[in-house]
């Protein structure tokens, strides 16, 4: 089984693009788990077709310690495997300890147990590495494959950078490693030139330049992927080529996060400034 | 501004260079921890300049360093409020820090008659769990409050957070404000969370704030007595406070309130009305006394109940304040009536004592009160240092306006006080004042420990484990003390040791009959013949011998 987590800046599309990429995925006849890290609980939606899920914690919270893993995981598009972590309101107590007792929840239930023949495992990650509780899935060889969604945005990049300092701080001990950054186009100048460069001086690649297409927010809008809800089309065929990159992907690095300067430098150099 | 006593030579240990001792201490450690701790470790020393020298206090200890220290959480919750009988204190936060910080400084309490409240007994806590954690504790803390008050009913309830409900943001002041509007009562909380100073004496800070805050004042009926004080700063451990109650109701002085020992809720509330507050533990409370001074127009004065002259000394300073004839009459009357008694005993038992020597690591006050009880049967105090004290409680007050002030003491809130306009009344004239001081009596007078310490003795602040061990082994004193974590290492260095925290099963030893325990108790430690036995088998004929099989 591989463990992959997805981390980039909040809103750059994560839980998008791993949802489109999972249904990818499971065309190709994968059994893929999607373990949702973020409070908000909406990293299945589009699998499940809605917000169905009743999320770990809030079994735990309310069925005890006495909980089945048919209780916390929800079949979704073409047998994926859906869960998720959840946590507390805005503002309220820990949910980086959250997901830490998910994790552990479900590492106990045997959600990884060779029994259940996963070919995958996707975390789905809140925003930036805020707190060791958000690290979880790159500690302890939890995840041991990493994609960063970026775009040519600068706050984007920057996040991404900060991503890989801690990934590197975490690559010794837990053997996680970078598989590349997915650019989720924002239609920026450049930008694919642009994030195959800062690919190249990260150590790693830019395993799919992701278009924009107004296909993602309609099939969206629909609680569907893009895959399930118009397959022909060529937004859709995009995530199926991730997909098929992810699975043939063996680029697997100690990212070299980079100064804050030499960032700004990258940004200029391709002609952002302006 | 005091001298360093000059008495050469006078420690018995005349061998012993204290230069060289402090490089041992200072020589296992890196350079840059040398570095700071060599600021707090000073060897008292006057020579030309008969200042006493700056110490290092009230900094960060350095992680991996084993420290005597507690924290902000056990200062506000153990030591100040622990005391106290008849608030419900709640600590918020998993179970462990409420049951550590419960009773075990004997702390004791004498109810007022069967109606009246003592949970000191009980041991209240949210005992939060994970999920309180992940989704906050507000809700298992409101549910906590009201399961208490239906149960207890009563007067106030305190809420003590703990680390991790700092971390998560409970806000336990709007609970606290919540609660109180709906159950009629005192509700109040405290931001104490462990990690938040350098050591207790932030906890005692921000619990004193809290009661000053939420409790002083509340009450302004002036209730009977004509010589009306505050005892701020004592615990009542072992029963100091009932000793030293007894004492002054001979004298005819009334305590209006004790912060903390034997305290009550109606007691607090009501201790703006006293005439004088008289200070015990300068480091946990000095700042209240300024507060009440500020706001109420109480003046205060430094006084000590430990060892029978300090006592005397002290009665007659309370006397001299109320500058009343049939006062000083009466002590005089208690203290010719108590203090021969104890001098018979301190002869007696000086016999045995004499010349043998004592260490104090302990408290903000303790290492320095202590001296005095030694003192009185012929022991000397050749190292002494405080666990949380800061520069003032060492050298005196007078390094009040040249003191630092770090991010760990802006972390503390400093409360902003003005006189109250309807109960600010000053208890004397700015002349009267003024007269006493001219002729000599002392207000906020604390010259700390070091002018009162022999030359060529060691004053360390928050000492470590390893110059403990140190210490033991170049000095080998009589008598070691400090508290309960330091208690076995000591003696299994085969040196008597005794708490200063929790007396061990002892006390009270405050006052004069306390005087007497204290000494016999001594007595018994420093002239039994046990420690002498315990050389472990292995230390007279090791069992095993080896050498390599192989060169």
């Amino acid at each position: 089984m591989r463990k992959v987590a997805i981390y980039g800046k909040g809103g750059i599309g994560k839980s998008t693009t791993t949802q489109n990429t999972v249904a990818g995925l499971a065309e190709l006849n994968k059994k893929v788990m999607v373990v949702g890290c973020d409070p908000k609980a909406d990293s299945t939606r589009l699998l499940l077709g809605g917000l169905a899920q009743k999320s770990v914690l809030d079994t735990l919270r309310e069925e005890g310690e006495d909980v089945d893993l048919e209780d916390i995981r929800r079949a979704g598009f073409n047998g994926v495997v859906c869960v998720e972590s959840g946590g507390p309101e805005p503002g309220v107590g820990c949910a980086g300890r959250g997901i830490i007792t998910s994790i552990n929840l479900l590492e106990q239930l045997g959600a990884y147990a060779d029994s259940e023949k996963l070919d995958y495992a996707f975390y789905d990650v809140l925003g930036d590495v805020v707190c060791g509780g958000f690290a979880m899935p790159i500690r302890e060889g939890k995840a041991q494959e990493i994609y960063i969604v970026v775009s040519g945005e600068m706050m984007a990049m920057y996040a991404a950078n900060n991503i890989c300092k801690g990934i590197v701080k975490f690559a010794e001990a837990g053997g996680v490693r970078l598989g590349g950054l997915i650019c989720n186009s924002r239609k920026v100048d450049n930008e694919r030139e642009m994030i195959e460069a800062f690919a190249d001086v990260l150590g790693t690649q830019m395993i799919h330049f992701v278009p924009r297409d107004n296909m993602v927010q309609r099939a969206e809008i629909n609680r569907k992927t893009v895959i399930e809800f118009e397959p022909t089309h060529p937004q859709a065929d995009e995530y199926r080529t991730l997909a098929g990159k992810i699975e043939e992907n063996t680029m697997h690095v100690i990212p070299k996060p980079m100064h804050t300067d030499d960032l700004e430098k990258l940004l200029i150099e391709h002609g952002l400034a302006g | 501004m005091k001298a360093v006593k000059e008495e050469p030579n006078a420690l018995g240990i005349e061998t012993v260079d204290p230069d060289e001792v402090k490089q041992t201490l200072l020589a296992k450690v890196p350079t840059k921890v040398a570095r700071k701790r060599a600021k707090q470790i000073v060897i008292n020393k006057t020579g030309e300049d008969p200042e006493v020298p700056e110490i290092g206090a009230n900094t960060r200890t350095i992680p991996g360093i084993i420290t005597q220290r507690g924290c902000t959480y056990a200062g506000c919750k153990g030591v100040i409020l622990g005391p106290t009988r008849d608030i419900v204190n709640i600590t918020h936060g998993p179970i462990g820090c409420g049951f550590y910080s419960w009773l075990t400084r004997r702390n004791q309490t004498r109810p007022a008659g069967p109606d009246d409240y003592n949970f000191m007994t009980y041991c209240f806590s949210t005992d939060m769990q994970e999920s309180d954690i992940v989704f906050g504790g507000e809700k298992k803390l409101r549910t906590a409050i009201q399961e208490a008050y239906d149960l207890f009913k009563p007067k106030a309830i305190s809420i003590f957070s703990t680390c991790p409900v700092g971390l998560i943001g409970d806000d336990v002041h709007s609970v606290a404000r919540e609660m109180k509007e709906k159950l009629g009562i005192n509700v109040f909380a405290f931001s104490c969370e462990g990690y938040k100073g350098v050591s207790q004496s932030a906890g005692h800070h921000i619990a004193n704030n809290g009661i000053f805050t939420h409790v002083v004042g509340l009450d302004d009926a002036v209730k009977g007595g004509k010589y009306r004080i505050n005892l701020l700063g004592e615990y009542n451990i072992g029963g100091d406070a009932f000793e030293i109650d007894r004492i002054l109701e001979d004298c005819g002085i009334t305590v209006v309130s004790t912060f903390s020992g034997n305290s009550s809720y109606d007691e607090f509330a009501n201790a703006h009305t006293a005439d004088l507050n008289t200070i015990m533990c300068h480091r946990s409370i000095n700042y209240v006394a300024e507060m009440m001074e500020t706001k109420f127009g109480i003046p205060w004065i430094k006084i000590n109940f430990l060892g029978a002259k300090a006592c005397a000394k002290s009665l007659r300073k309370i006397a001299r304040y109320f500058e009343d004839a049939e006062l000083i009459e009466r002590v005089e009357e208690v203290i010719a009536r108590e203090l021969p008694e104890v001098e018979k005993v301190a002869e007696e038992v000086s016999r045995r004592c004499e010349g043998k020597r004592a260490m104090l690591f302990v408290g903000g006050s303790r290492a320095h009160h202590y001296q005095e009880l030694f003192a009185e049967i012929g022991m000397k105090t050749i190292c002494a240092g405080y666990e949380f004290a800061h520069r003032d409680d060492y050298e005196g007050r007078k390094v009040l306006p040249f003191l630092k002030v770090d991010a760990d003491s802006r972390n503390i809130e400093e409360l902003e006080v003005h006189a109250d306009p309807e109960r600010y009344r000053p208890r004397k004239t700015a002349e009267d004042m003024e007269r006493l001081q001219s002729e000599g009596f002392r207000f906020k007078d604390y010259d700390g420990m070091m002018p009162e310490m022999m030359k060529n003795t060691l004053v360390i602040d928050d000492i470590s484990q390893h110059e403990t061990e140190k210490l033991l082994e170049i000095y080998k004193p009589d008598v070691f003390c400090a508290g309960i974590k330091e208690k076995f290492a000591v003696q299994k260095s085969g040196i008597p040791m005794k708490q200063l925290h929790s007396y061990d099963s002892g006390g009270p030893y405050a006052g004069f009959r306390g005087a007497v325990n204290f000494y016999r108790e001594i007595d018994r430690m420093v002239n039994s013949k046990v420690w002498k036995y315990i050389k472990a088998p292995w230390q007279e004929s090791p069992e095993l011998t080896a050498r390599y099989a192989c060169d």
